[in-house]
């Protein structure tokens, strides 16, 4: 065997004439495709169609993973679309040159496999895929308000239906390497034992490449194309409108009008991404990416692991915080007084370990990991304990005092109380500084956001210590200051009382919602309050209220009052059925209303500029990044801060200024704006 | 030789559940899990410092054959504890007790976790023989004709399935069921049906009382997957009387016979667990410990009397410890049939069999009323095979707690004709 090494990529011979290029991206922990990595593996490609060899195997040299994709880093650096377009029909190139090898090509992935790292593997004439669950598929690109430029977006129809190539790459979701074989987008799927053996037997024996389903011939036809396009439209402009997101848009256009001749396609392809990829939507959805690394990288590089996280309180929050913690490999004790809330929490984590690892053993081993602990027995062993009780100050600290004498030294001890200020919860304990916030959001499942609630008492190390655990178990910590809602609630608050006070006023729910969603939130106020259930919602407005001295609408507290509490109680200001919203049948105009989209926006932008003012969290980056995955704020906006900054101060001011005249103070421009005054 | 002492620290176990005619809400393993992670919590050493887990069990399923071992790895002892099975029919709980007992005393082991756990509403059911040999016949058939012909030749009876249950609880050297024993000792001792059921109805009202005043702490609550808890033994009855007893039919030996479901112990499923530990190990982790575990002792009778083995186990382990049934201060006989409890009472008072089987002078003695299983037994909570055996040495300790006594004995009838007993020393 010889051997030639090159900075990222390891190139091997075998002593079957098979040559195994390894990618081993220097000072980075997983795999992406640099220019660098590109300009390697194009002399290397030209090198072997010099001498030619029995057959190439690529594959990654990391632990963990294939290849990420490209690197994002350098995407921010392009300044035009004709830079743009020259990176990409690079990369296109070599993905042409090692599809063009006259020997056969296999890709060996043994792990995640995203954007570029799947194009390169579709321009390799088989795949195998190493059959674990970290072993995932995706084509992301959508995600960062462009489509997939290396080829994707043509090979990938050789092997899939269209139907399921267009999904794949419309919402950016991933496959396991199940799902992947069955769809036709691998080959074969083997254990670690086996993955190289079997790529090599597949090289050698060279047995047929795989083709997508006949049937896809009839729906890439030139007749269906258009039809099957205005469908896909139609679906996808319930998620997404055209003007906040137009990659989509573009990838169905791209199919339906050009697929045919793969070089042609190409071509277009490589055009469009590039017309996309300067659009104020790609950019400032690659801001959101590059906030969400921002706060990834707010932990220590190899902090000491968690290992057993005990949760005291086992309503919906802390039952949801315990199953997440184990979904994430941890040990959990959950204390409760009582036998039911235990035995329904139990239920709830069942039913999600079913839903997500499938596999009996896997489901046994998580179901093994979370133990109901009615005695607090975990309390002694924990490296963490997490208190979620109800929102009750004397009960809280009353227990922080009964743990103390019992914990570890080191453990760290946690609230996750979403309105009361850790300043008047520490003082019972006597070493006040290690009570830290932890505060999760409902549902935890779903929520990507921690706030890390900083007393003026907490001590950083602790603080520091919560973050490294937000990070290990799969969240995205946020350090606030421990202020009256924090940042989340005390921005949303306000936007959704301004929703009530609408409603109050006379317009619809479906108005208000649309106002909001036109703006580009995920969802309306409205659908908001009821998702989060009224009683919560007001519970935490009227600490907010006190606080910050804003008005209520009376409507939340007699709906509280009657029991209609939103979609848990199956109606609130909507009527839910199974969960799901029952759209109300009423011929309001489907064009949203300007007056309606600014009360609620500037709402909810002035508190942020209040935030940012007030130094909740430590930077502009932060407050985007807290918001956006906090609140859902409309991501290719890139944050309340960067949407101020871009729109400019003047015509913001204007607009509110002309709502403080008419609607009164709670319009009043913050102090804080001065500072984005220029 | 310096005489070693064995310690027990801390015990626990799940509900006793009863079977309800089809498979409880959960397999062995997880009842042990469930009763045992509690009590390892609770500890100061980590799952991983024991020495070795042993866990008896008469029928595990196929699926966890050593249960022991998958018990083991899912309290998360780690790869590197040892873990084995042990099957002594209805002791199976008490020899996992007292191996771990002998390995201490040996100095093979420090820290043990032993106990015992069975499903037996999961006890299989399977093909008889008729069934078994004709697929066997199918299997072999290759032409389409040939298997046409075995085809043919599948008749109704194929289908009558073998009980696993009934199997188990029958003698297969004499052909006794285990009742038609407790029949044997009910002639032997001259016991009539309403002693019997006086002493059932007795055993329902002690569990009751005990459950009151909430002697039970060591049950660890249960959880399934449904949303449901299971915190106490659930085939008490309350209401039981004598009366009602009385209008049960014989199960075993019909239509006369005296044994009936009521004066029988229940089908159940359940675990228990203890932990036992050296002198070294109590000082190592600084253990707080429940007591000592002083003497053990097995021996073997007629398999026709098997009720009679705890007599035949006791009487010697006293004599050897220079003890007599005075220095006793509860005792805790595991309650197969109401029969073998009372015939075992008996056989202990009667001069004649003392002298008979242990060449004593006199009779052994009669243990008092009010020191034997006075928080009721098997026939009000059930027998879980392969966990009483530990759950009665566990609860011997706890009642002695209770009372501040010193010594306790749990002893157990096994199938087949043997006995087990243990001596217990309260340290607390």
């Amino acid at each position: 065997m010889s051997a030639s090494t090159y900075q990222n990529w390891i190139v091997e011979r075998d002593s079957d004439e098979i040559v195994w290029l390894r990618l081993d991206v220097h000072d980075n922990s997983a795999n992406v495709l640099t220019n660098e990595v590109f300009t390697e593996l194009q002399y290397i490609l030209t090198d072997l169609a010099k001498n030619i060899p029995v057959g190439v195997a690529i594959t990654s040299n990391k632990p963990k993973g294939f290849i990420a994709g490209a690197d994002v880093k350098e995407f921010t650096q392009i300044k035009n679309q004709q830079q743009a377009l020259e990176i990409i029909r690079f990369g296109q190139s070599i993905m042409d040159q090692l599809d063009q090898l006259p020997c056969p090509t296999i890709a060996v992935i043994n792990g995640f496999c995203m954007g570029g790292g799947l194009e390169l593997s579709l321009a390799c004439d088989y795949r195998i895929a190493l059959d674990e669950p970290s072993t995932r598929f995706s084509l992301p690109e959508i995600r960062l308000g462009i489509h997939p430029g290396y080829g994707g977006t043509v090979r990938i129809f050789r092997y899939l239906s269209p139907l399921i190539a267009m999904d794949l790459m419309l919402t950016g979701r991933s496959l396991d390497s199940r799902q992947a074989k069955k769809s036709g987008l691998i080959d074969q799927t083997a254990p670690n034992r086996l993955l190289e053996h079997s790529a090599r037997k597949i090289l050698l024996n060279k047995p047929p490449k795989r083709k997508a389903p006949r049937f896809s011939k009839l729906l890439n036809s030139g007749l269906a194309r258009p039809l099957i396009a205005i469908l896909m439209r139609k679906q996808l402009a319930k998620k997404a409108l055209p003007e906040h997101y137009p990659a989509p848009y573009a990838l169905i256009n791209h199919w339906s009008k050009h697929y045919g001749n793969e070089q042609k396609m190409l071509q277009h392809e490589a055009k469009s991404v590039a017309e996309l990829s300067t659009t104020p939507t790609a950019k400032n959805l690659v801001r959101v990416f590059m906030l969400q690394n921002e706060l990834k990288s707010l932990a220590d590089d190899h902090p000491q692991q968690v290992k057993h996280v005990h949760i005291i309180g086992a309503g919906v929050m802390g039952g949801d915080i315990a199953t997440w913690c184990v979904a994430q490999g941890l040990e959990i004790t959950l204390q409760d007084l009582k036998n039911e809330s235990l035995a329904k929490a139990k239920l709830r984590a069942y039913k999600y370990f079913k839903k997500r690892l499938k596999d009996r053993f896997l489901i046994k081993d998580a179901m093994d990991r979370f133990m109901l602990d009615a005695q607090g027995y975990g309390v002694r062993k924990a490296d963490i304990i997490i208190e979620a009780i109800f929102e009750n100050k004397k009960v809280k600290r009353e227990l922080y005092a009964s743990l103390e004498p019992k914990i570890k030294k080191d453990a760290l001890l946690a609230t996750n109380t979403s309105s009361i200020k850790i300043e008047e919860l520490c003082d019972s304990i006597s070493d006040p500084t290690r009570l830290v916030g932890l505060h999760f959001f409902n549902p935890v499942a779903k929520m990507p956001l921690i706030e890390i609630v900083n007393g003026t008492q907490t001590n950083p190390n602790v603080s520091q210590r919560a973050i490294n655990f937000a990070k290990q178990i799969g969240k995205l910590p946020l350090p606030t200051k421990s202020s009256p809602g924090f940042l989340v609630n005390r921005i949303l608050t306000p936007y959704m009382v301004e929703a009530g006070l609408l409603k109050e006023a006379g317009y619809s729910i479906m108005e208000i919602d649309l106002a909001a969603t036109t703006f580009g939130m995920p969802i309306g106020p409205i659908e908001l309050a009821d998702t989060v259930g009224l009683d919560i919602g007001l519970h935490v407005a009227e600490i907010l209220s006190t606080a910050y001295g804003f008005k209520i609408p009376s409507s939340f507290k007699t709906m509280v009052a009657s029991g209609t509490l939103g979609k848990k109680s199956g109606q609130g200001f909507y009527a839910w059925k199974n969960g799901k919203k029952v759209t109300p049948k009423s011929k309001t105009s489907t064009n949203s209303d300007t007056m309606i989209q600014n009360r609620l926006v500037l709402r909810f932008i002035n508190e942020a500029i209040a935030c940012h003012h007030e130094q909740v969290v430590e930077s502009k980056n932060l407050l985007d990044a807290g918001v956006i995955f906090g609140t859902g704020f409309a991501p290719f906006r890139g944050g309340p801060i960067h949407y101020v900054e871009s729109m400019g101060t003047a015509a913001l001011l204007e607009t509110l200024d002309m709502l403080h005249k008419n609607y009164g103070d709670r319009f009043k421009a913050d102090p804080g704006w001065h500072e984005f005054v220029t | 030789m310096t005489e070693t002492s064995v310690y027990i620290v801390d015990g626990s176990r799940s509900p006793f559940l009863k079977a309800r005619g089809k498979p409880g809400p959960f397999q062995a393993s997880d009842l042990a899990v469930s009763a045992a992670r509690p009590l390892l919590m609770r500890q100061p050493f980590a799952p991983d410092e024991l020495d070795e887990v042993i866990v008896g069990c008469v029928g595990p399923s196929p699926d966890e054959v050593n249960i022991a071992r998958v018990i083991s790895l899912r309290l998360r002892c780690g790869n590197k504890v040892p873990a084995w099975t042990v099957q002594r029919n209805c002791a199976s709980g008490m020899q996992a007790i007292d191996s771990a007992y002998t390995n201490i005393l040996v100095g093979k082991s420090n820290l043990v976790l032993a106990g015992g756990a069975e499903a037996m509403s999961h006890s299989p059911v399977l093909y008889n023989r008729h069934m078994v040999n004709w697929l066997a016949q199918l299997n072999r058939s290759k032409t389409p004709l040939q298997k046409l012909q075995t085809i043919s030749k599948l008749r109704p009876k194929f289908f009558t399935p073998v009980i696993g249950l009934l199997k188990g609880l029958t003698d297969p050297v004499v052909g006794l069921a285990m009742g038609q024993t407790a029949e044997n000792l009910a002639h032997l001792f001259n016991l009539s049906r309403t002693d019997m059921d006086r002493y059932a109805v007795e055993s329902h009202l002690r569990l009751v009382h005990a459950q009151e005043h909430e002697f039970l702490d060591e049950i660890e609550t249960a959880f399934d997957h449904n949303g449901n808890a299971y915190d106490h033994d659930d085939g008490v009855r309350p209401d039981s009387s004598i009366e009602k007893l009385a209008k049960l039919r014989p199960v075993f030996d019909q239509p006369f016979g005296t044994i009936t479901a009521g004066n029988s112990a229940q089908i159940t499923d359940g675990a228990a667990f203890v932990i036992l530990a050296s002198e070294a190990a109590v000082n190592k982790h600084k253990l707080a410990v429940m007591g000592r575990l002083l003497a053990s002792n097995w021996a073997a009778v007629d398999p026709r009397q098997m009720g009679l083995g705890p007599v035949h186990a006791t009487v010697p382990m006293l004599a050897k410890q220079n003890l007599t049934i005075n220095d006793i201060d509860y005792w805790e006989l595991n309650e197969a049939f109401a029969a073998q409890v009372l015939a075992c009472v008996a056989a202990w008072k009667d001069e004649r069999y003392c002298q008979t089987h242990f060449g004593m002078d006199k009779a052994f003695g009669e243990i008092p009323h009010e020191q034997l299983n006075i928080d009721g037994g098997g026939i009000a909570l059930g027998h879980p095979v392969g966990a009483s055996g530990a759950r009665i040495v566990h609860h011997a300790l706890r009642v002695l707690h209770r009372n501040k006594a010193k010594y306790g004995v749990a002893t157990i009838c096994i199938g087949g004709g043997q006995g087990g007993a243990v001596l217990v020393e309260n340290l607390q």
